[in-house]
């Protein structure tokens, strides 16, 4: 695969001594929390989105928080970029390294310093894994709610960083929802606390501030989440349909017919093929979409619910409805859905996974534009999809070692991206800006719009040393995005023009 | 709805007008909180004529309306399409506005369980105070572009931005409610609460008037049989008691005592405050309304001792700071955003802290 490095010039312009922050940092830190030799630095080169890479400058492991502070310090000091990592699996390029900077791995402080059952709270280190919460909390019928599709791995302090979700939002929320208070060290030295165990805190809501700041304003150094009962009853239903428009009218009938589903997933055709044949969740591959609805409560609210979905999704045109008769035939439901991404890396070498949300009506068009673009470059794309709330995930299928593809791949991510703004959506609903989405921040905000986020981020950081180059695009970068665009006439990317 | 109804040029003209004059503005929706936050001299910019619903899909859970449109209207809208506003704004009077609610940032009884106003915001569009127009955040239930400006707006109290539009999710309305009342202590909800949760009672309001514990359920109607039957308790002929509690129309909160009326925001499940005087207790025991005449120094720092905050809700004296102060670095961040977004000072300065 080709690697690209996405910095622009304006945020490589950094005047930095190798040997000074190396020096600083070796009297800092232990000697096996500083890796300096280029071949253990590869090691972290990439993050979740392995289309871009780039070494840096040095990688700083700490211990303690006063280490973390010492290189904060550092890298304040002798004016050197800063880039937090917890786990590494951002699918935004979110802690991909910066070629001038640190990169700051918080992978030790892995440790759920309390958890509380009568309250309802854990308070946790940031590289704590996110399923480690809620398997601390199995024990006491509780668990932690947000579940990204990467939770066995990803840290909860890159999921506050992200704000996080996954496909039980629509009921349970986002990250955002279930944090109660993070402690943060910022690049000025001070060590924060933003909210509290309280349900509300005095003074501005930093704390939904901090939530999808991807490590722009401060380091996360702990946080306090809200743990949940696990539900009495879960039921889960299929349903087959011939069209994804169907299926997506089905969606809005469940909503209006005031349902709140635990999760509603759904997949289209080639989705649906990859994982079955992965898998062999035994999904009807014959349909144009399947969606995946799970409910949840008391018994009898869940046996009621189940009746009035089953019978709603008929009503709505659903060729097949199958509701699971046990445990095992639940999770095989949820097995297909849950191996979608791998699924799709079987029948491609590779795949380049987007992340827009749209207002759902538009669903079954959306679909339609991208099939059409993906003939236009040439591409395979299967679709799964947030139903509840939106949020799709195109998997573009590309291979990386036929020149030009992974380029084709990422111009034709950038026209979804654009057509979800187009449609009164956003560019990303739970992987974030990163580096990936970032020339896209220059059509969904305007020229005020991102001053304010850049006043806000001088806020925080004023020498602008923590993770620069993600996630806000400059003035110099959407002209120059602008005025690609704008040249060759209506499409994207200058090169597709010959399609 | 009419062409009038759109006032974002007029607001943005006098914002920039006293940007350039260097002339603070109080920012005034439906006039039905002025008594929250310290007292402000700008001169009044109304916003309650920038007024209509911009956008309501029910099937997509999402309501656009602009700022100065009253809640009364909105959640008559919704409950003709059987939704709701989960997180129950208090209206305080006739005529609170969205703009307000968003403000404020309060929500009512329903919050410990449905979740605040702020985790139901989608986006907002805002003047700041260079009378620049912008918007953040949303119509879609997911989304992470950019820095999260719009619940950076919700109780700033109108310091950062006038509200222009605000996008919430709107949720249904439950099938069936219902209330029971129990004999207990304040102290005793938070651990009734939690077990009857865990026995998938879907409640929805935990109080208590002085006397006895206000438990409220709903949802699907087996379920609020099954978690009232669990709980025990009566049934209380009072079907007014949760708005009079959410706008303070209760005898606690009128009268005209002397003595301030306290908010005091609590963790979960802790011990109460041990401070004189009079109170109501909601959130399950999270949030305490205390009449008292102990001083300010007194009850916050009881209130910080058990993790909580306390701000003087009504009746407090000039000299007494409405919100807990912040600490420094905290409150070094909290200028330099006000600046960011209001560099001339212009937008309701002090209302929240004095120092901005």
């Amino acid at each position: 695969m080709t690697a690209t490095t996405p910095y622009h010039t304006d945020d490589t312009a950094f005047a930095v001594q190798a040997p000074r922050v190396i020096e600083r940092l070796r009297a800092a830190l232990p000697e096996r929390s500083l890796v300096v030799e280029e071949a253990e630095r590869r090691a972290y080169e990439s993050d979740g989105l392995s289309a871009f890479r780039q070494l840096p400058l040095v990688v700083a492991i700490p211990d303690t928080i006063e280490q973390v502070q010492a290189v904060l310090a550092t890298c304040h000091d002798l004016g050197v970029p800063v880039v937090a990592r917890g786990s590494g699996t951002s699918l935004s390029g979110g802690a991909l390294p910066h070629p001038q900077g640190v990169l700051l791995s918080l992978a030790r402080f892995n440790q759920i310093l309390e958890l509380d059952p009568e309250r309802r709270l854990a308070r946790v280190q940031p590289g704590v894994r996110n399923l480690a919460i809620s398997e601390a909390a199995a024990a006491h019928g509780l668990y932690y709610a947000p579940d990204p599709s990467s939770q066995i791995a990803c840290s909860i302090g890159g999921n506050i960083a992200e704000n996080a979700g996954g496909v039980h939002c629509l009921k349970y929320g986002l990250t955002v929802h279930n944090v109660l208070d993070v402690t943060l060290a910022t690049i000025e030295g001070d060590i924060v606390t933003v909210g509290s165990q309280a349900l509300d805190t005095p003074g501005y809501d930093l704390l939904a501030l901090m939530h999808g700041s991807e490590g722009m304003l401060g380091v996360i150094l702990e946080a306090t989440v809200r743990l949940l009962p696990e539900p009495l009853t879960k039921q889960v239903l299929l349903a087959a349909f011939d069209s994804a428009a169907t299926a997506g009218n089905a969606v809005a009938g469940l909503i209006a017919a005031g349902i709140v589903p635990a999760g509603l997933e759904m997949m289209d055709g080639p989705a649906i093929k990859a994982a079955e044949d992965f898998v062999h969740a035994g999904y009807p591959t014959d349909a144009a979409a399947i969606l995946i609805c799970e409910l949840d409560g008391g018994t009898e609210e869940v046996v009621a619910d189940t009746a009035r979905v089953d019978a709603l999704l008929r009503d709505s045109g659903a060729t097949e409805v199958r509701v699971a008769r046990d445990a095992d035939e639940r999770a095989r439901f949820w097995a297909g859905r849950k191996a979608a991404f791998p699924a799709a890396g079987r029948i491609s070498p590779d795949y380049y996974c987007m992340d827009g949300t749209i207002p759902r009506k538009h669903l079954g068009e959306v679909l339609t534009r991208i099939a059409d673009m993906g003939r236009e470059h040439g591409l395979g794309v299967v679709n799964v999809f947030h139903a509840g709330d939106g949020n799709l995930h195109p998997l573009i299928l590309y291979d990386g070692n036929t020149p030009g593809e992974l380029e084709q791949a990422e111009a034709f991510g950038a026209r979804i991206l654009e057509l979800c703004v187009e449609k009164g959506g956003t560019i990303t609903g739970e992987h974030g800006v990163g580096v990936e989405k970032i020339n896209e921040m220059c059509i969904q905000f305007n020229d005020a719009e991102r001053e304010t986020f850049f006043a806000i981020k001088r806020a925080f950081d004023p020498p602008g040393l923590l993770n620069p180059g993600k996630a806000i695009p400059t003035l110099n970068r959407c002209a120059e995005f602008g005025a690609m665009h704008v040249h060759h006439g209506e499409v994207a990317h200058p090169e597709l023009e010959r399609y | 709805m009419s062409e009038d109804d759109d006032q974002t040029e007029a607001i943005a003209a006098r914002v920039r007008d006293a940007a350039a004059a260097g002339t603070p503005v109080a920012i005034r929706g439906g006039g039905s909180k002025p008594f929250y936050g310290h007292r402000l001299d700008g001169e009044a910019l109304d916003v309650s004529r920038h007024r209509g619903v911009l956008n309501y899909e029910p099937t997509e859970l999402m309501l656009t309306a602009r700022a100065g449109t009253p809640l009364v209207e909105l959640e008559e809208l919704l409950a003709a399409n059987g939704q709701m506003f989960a997180f129950e704004p208090p209206h305080f009077g006739g005529g609170a506005t969205l703009g307000g609610a968003v403000a404020t940032g309060l929500s009512g009884p329903r919050r410990p369980f449905a979740g605040a106003l702020r985790d139901h915001l989608l986006g907002v569009r805002i003047v700041d105070g260079n009378g620049s127009v912008g918007r953040f955040g949303g119509e879609v239930i997911k989304n992470v572009a950019g820095y999260d400006v719009s619940r950076l707006t919700v109780g700033a109290l109108g310091t950062l931005g006038v509200v222009l539009e605000v996008s919430v999710k709107v949720l249904p309305r439950p099938e069936t409610e219902r209330t029971v009342c129990l004999e207990m202590a304040p102290e005793e909800i938070h651990g009734r609460i939690e077990d009857a949760l865990r026995n998938g009672a879907p409640i929805t309001g935990a109080a208590h008037d002085g006397d006895r514990a206000w438990i409220r359920l709903a949802g699907a109607t087996s379920a609020v049989t099954a978690g009232a039957d669990w709980l025990g308790g009566d049934t209380p002929t009072d079907e007014t008691f949760w708005s009079r509690l959410r706008d303070h129309t209760m005898d606690f909160f009128r009268g005209d005592t002397a003595e301030p009326l306290w908010r005091l925001s609590l963790p979960p499940g802790g011990r109460s405050p041990d401070l004189p005087g009079k109170r109501v207790v909601d959130w399950g025991g999270q949030l305490h309304w205390l009449r008292s005449d102990a001083s300010a120094e007194g009850i916050r720092r009881e209130t910080a001792a058990i993790g909580g905050h306390a701000t003087v809700f009504r009746g407090g004296d000039a000299a007494t700071a409405v919100f807990t102060p912040l600490e420094p670095a905290l409150a070094r961040f909290h200028g330099r955003l006000k600046r960011a977004f209001d560099p001339h000072g212009v937008l309701n300065p002090g209302r929240m802290y004095p120092e901005f």
